[in-house]
């Protein structure tokens, strides 16, 4: 059996290889285009999937609102920034208001959210929590749709054109640069609070062990809290991003970003944080290749093909531990 | 009873709820014209809005609570037990026969229509409470089963003519097929990841049915589906649409009785036991494949059924017909209603499809309400508005 899939695997990969070779060696400056908007679109899934494994790793729920809570960060963003535009603000400073209000108001979000869907069900049933949730998602979607607008809105970027980085433009924009420069700041950012900071121990410890870690003197909630604070300022972070890139925003952007994060976040190993990285950035670059060099309309059954295919053949995702299920 | 702490702790959520919609309440931006509108009333109702809503919050919460502590769950909903006084079930029972009987000919046309749509969301909401109510599988891709259901009529007819009555079970057999097809991969998932990927099933089937344009027509969709043939009579618009509604009732019926029948057959009682405790149940000698795999595949038979039904009635049918909103809004009906419960889940799609029709004003805030309502059940009573009551039986000591 064994020998099997190795044999299996090595042609498929000496395929794919081979096919790769020849089309890099045909045209090797849309590959690298492909490469790198793959490597912007993982780094914005990889911000939005942190939430998710890093929620899923404390209680072991999907946190369906968490594509909303994004979508809130994006909108905030391009409210702030309008309102102040017209106000005839600095654009630099319209910039950085934009983007501390997009995340103040997401972590807030999140921390509602928390307390109202999630917390007053922590101890029932697995099913009630995740139906609570999508009632939630489905609740953001359409109060910010009715509070606003059913659609699309054009967002100005916030982000100038860098003058240092005018002779690569064409390969790679400057707001695809900021967006992978600024993934990996908040990535050290984070791995630092998890791995030093006194609440970084408490959120491992409560991972590991929830009534363990409680009686060791662990506030069990304020560390649930503070993970879902954590999660939507990445997620924050993302949406602006996002909407300085493709330029345009609506209610209904954080569904499926939502999903595609959840998707690369089982693929990494749901609950593990490098895991959900990587995921994100195997998910972002496989999906770049799939839309440039097959079919662009298959896109999200692309995504969901692969979920598939790991729940079936590697439920624990890529960096993820295998759990037995206990009595 | 309210405490000076709550009232305390209610202005403080008002505040706070305040902050928090300020900016997508209060701010309204036209991005095309430029002009930025302050709502400032919205503010002020939203202050004191959630102001009452934390009052309301708290007390139920509390209430909650105590009931939990007096442990009287073992409390019959009102209708079950007037469903079991036959005094007052059998005029009941007379009453209903002869509504539903009369209906299309004291309403009009247009009320008849909307009846029909809100009898194929009973179905659908059965079909899916044998899935989420009583296997516990969250599938939120049921309205793939749906659209196979309805794309299989439409094409068949297209293609070869098939009719309605013969699409009926070729489609039912469809969606079994179906079923057991998407429902093996996913056998070994929990929960969570379930409902994830049977929602990546859903839009799969719908990307597909989009873009594949030679074998479904992409988004234009398929036209001019005739509806059902009656002895090859014509029976003009209006007696077609009396017609589809008859026919509609029959299989809500039809639909009623296999799934009370279901839910205490030895099938039924190992999906219910299955839901409770899955070790438990394999270790008792349940076989979990088939028993899984059942349920999936029974509720898509009933799904298919559906589209079949949906496509006859509109004539018309295009992929945004089934997209996961439509999803959403079964599971919402099932949630709601009663997971588990049939009269709940039967309930819950006559009030849920029926109100939104009538109130037109208030129809946009539909999917915002049917997203709270889900919240609040949850947290408040996870077992629906009429929850279901297991067969019990009684042990009555003869007295000597």
């Amino acid at each position: 059996m064994r020998w099997i899939k190795i044999i299996i695997g090595v042609t498929i990969t000496g395929i794919l290889g081979f096919l790769g070779i020849r089309e890099v060696i045909s045209d090797p400056v849309y590959f690298l285009e492909l490469l790198l908007g793959g490597l912007t679109r993982g780094s914005i899934y990889a911000l939005i999937a942190l939430g998710y494994t890093m929620v899923y790793g404390i209680i072991q729920l999907i946190n369906f609102a968490h594509g909303e809570i994004y979508m809130i960060g994006a909108i905030t963003a391009l409210i702030v920034a309008s309102v102040l535009g017209l106000w005839g603000w600095n654009s630099a400073v319209i910039a950085i208001l934009a983007v501390v209000f997009a995340i103040f108001y997401s972590c807030a979000y999140g921390y509602t959210v928390e307390k109202i869907a999630y917390k007053p069900l922590r101890n029932a049933p697995r099913l009630s929590a995740l139906i609570s949730a999508i009632g939630m998602s489905l609740f953001l979607q359409n109060y910010v749709m009715l509070a606003q607008t059913p659609e699309f809105m054009p967002f100005e970027s916030l982000i100038p054109d860098f003058a240092f980085w005018e002779p690569y433009a064409h390969i790679m924009t400057s707001v695809e640069l900021s967006i992978i420069v600024t993934t990996v700041i908040v990535m050290i950012l984070l791995g630092m609070l998890i791995k030093f900071t006194k609440i970084g121990k408490a959120m491992r410890a409560t991972a590991q062990d929830k009534v363990m870690a409680a009686l060791l003197g662990v506030n069990v909630n304020r560390v649930i809290s503070t993970t879902f604070v954590v999660g939507s300022a990445t997620a924050a972070i993302g949406g602006v991003l996002i909407a300085c890139h493709v330029g345009q925003i609506n209610f209904f952007i954080g569904f499926l970003a939502g999903l595609k994060a959840f998707i690369a976040a089982v693929l990494g190993g749901i609950g593990s944080i490098p895991g959900a990285v990587l995921g994100s950035l195997v998910l972002g670059i496989s999906e770049s290749f799939f839309t440039g060099y097959f079919y662009s309309e298959y896109e999200d059954v692309f995504a969901f093909s692969i979920l598939v295919i790991i729940l079936i053949f590697r439920p624990s995702g890529i960096l993820g531990k295998h759990e037995t299920q206990k009595v | 009873m309210v405490t000076k702490k709550e009232i305390k702790q209610a202005v403080f959520v008002a505040l706070w709820f305040m902050v928090l919609t300020f900016p997508i309440m209060v701010i309204k931006v036209n991005t095309i014209k430029h002009i930025v509108i302050f709502r400032w009333s919205h503010l002020f109702w939203i202050g004191i809005g959630t102001f009452f809503a934390s009052l309301t919050w708290n007390y139920f919460l509390r209430r909650k609570e105590e009931k939990q502590k007096a442990e009287t769950s073992d409390d019959v909903p009102l209708v079950h037990r007037l469903l079991q006084n036959d005094r007052f079930r059998i005029p009941f029972l007379v009453v209903l026969a002869i509504f539903f009987l009369f209906y299309p000919f004291v309403f009009s046309m247009y009320h008849t229509s909307i009846m029909i749509s809100a009898l194929v969301y009973v179905m659908l909401g059965l079909g899916l409470n044998i899935v989420v109510g009583l296997a516990g599988l969250l599938d939120l891709g049921y309205v793939a089963f749906y659209c196979v259901g309805a794309y299989a009529y439409a094409l068949l007819n297209l293609h070869f003519g098939v009719n309605f009555w013969l699409a009926l079970p070729i489609s039912a057999a469809l969606g079994f097929l179906f079923g057991t097809l998407l429902g093996y991969p996913v056998l070994r998932l929990r929960g969570d990841y379930l409902a994830i990927v049977t929602l990546g099933f859903g839009e799969i089937i719908r990307i597909i049915m989009e873009n594949w344009d030679a074998f479904s027509n992409g988004p234009r969709g398929i036209s001019n589906i005739p509806p059902p043939s009656f002895f090859g009579i014509d029976l003009g618009q209006h007696g077609t649409v009396i017609y589809i509604y008859f026919i509609v009732t029959g299989l809500v019926l039809m639909t009623i009785f296999f799934v009370s029948r279901l839910e205490n057959s030895r099938l039924g009682r190992s999906w219910i036991a299955m839901r409770d405790d899955d070790i438990a149940c394999q270790a008792m000698g349940i076989d979990k494949v088939k028993t899984k795999l059942t349920a999936f595949a029974l509720g898509a038979t009933w799904a298919s059924i559906g589209g079949v039904v949906f496509a006859a009635k509109t004539s018309y049918i295009n992929p945004m017909s089934f997209t996961i909103m439509e999803s959403i809004t079964i599971l919402c009906v099932v949630v709601i209603g009663g997971m588990g419960s049939a009269i709940g889940v039967i309930a819950g799609a006559l009030v849920l499809i029926l109100l939104p029709e009538y109130l037109r004003a208030v129809a946009e805030y539909r999917m915002l309400v049917f997203g709270a309502l889900q919240v609040i059940v949850m947290v408040f009573k996870p077992e629906g508005l009429i929850k279901s009551v297991r067969k019990t039986y009684e042990f009555k000591k003869v007295e000597e």
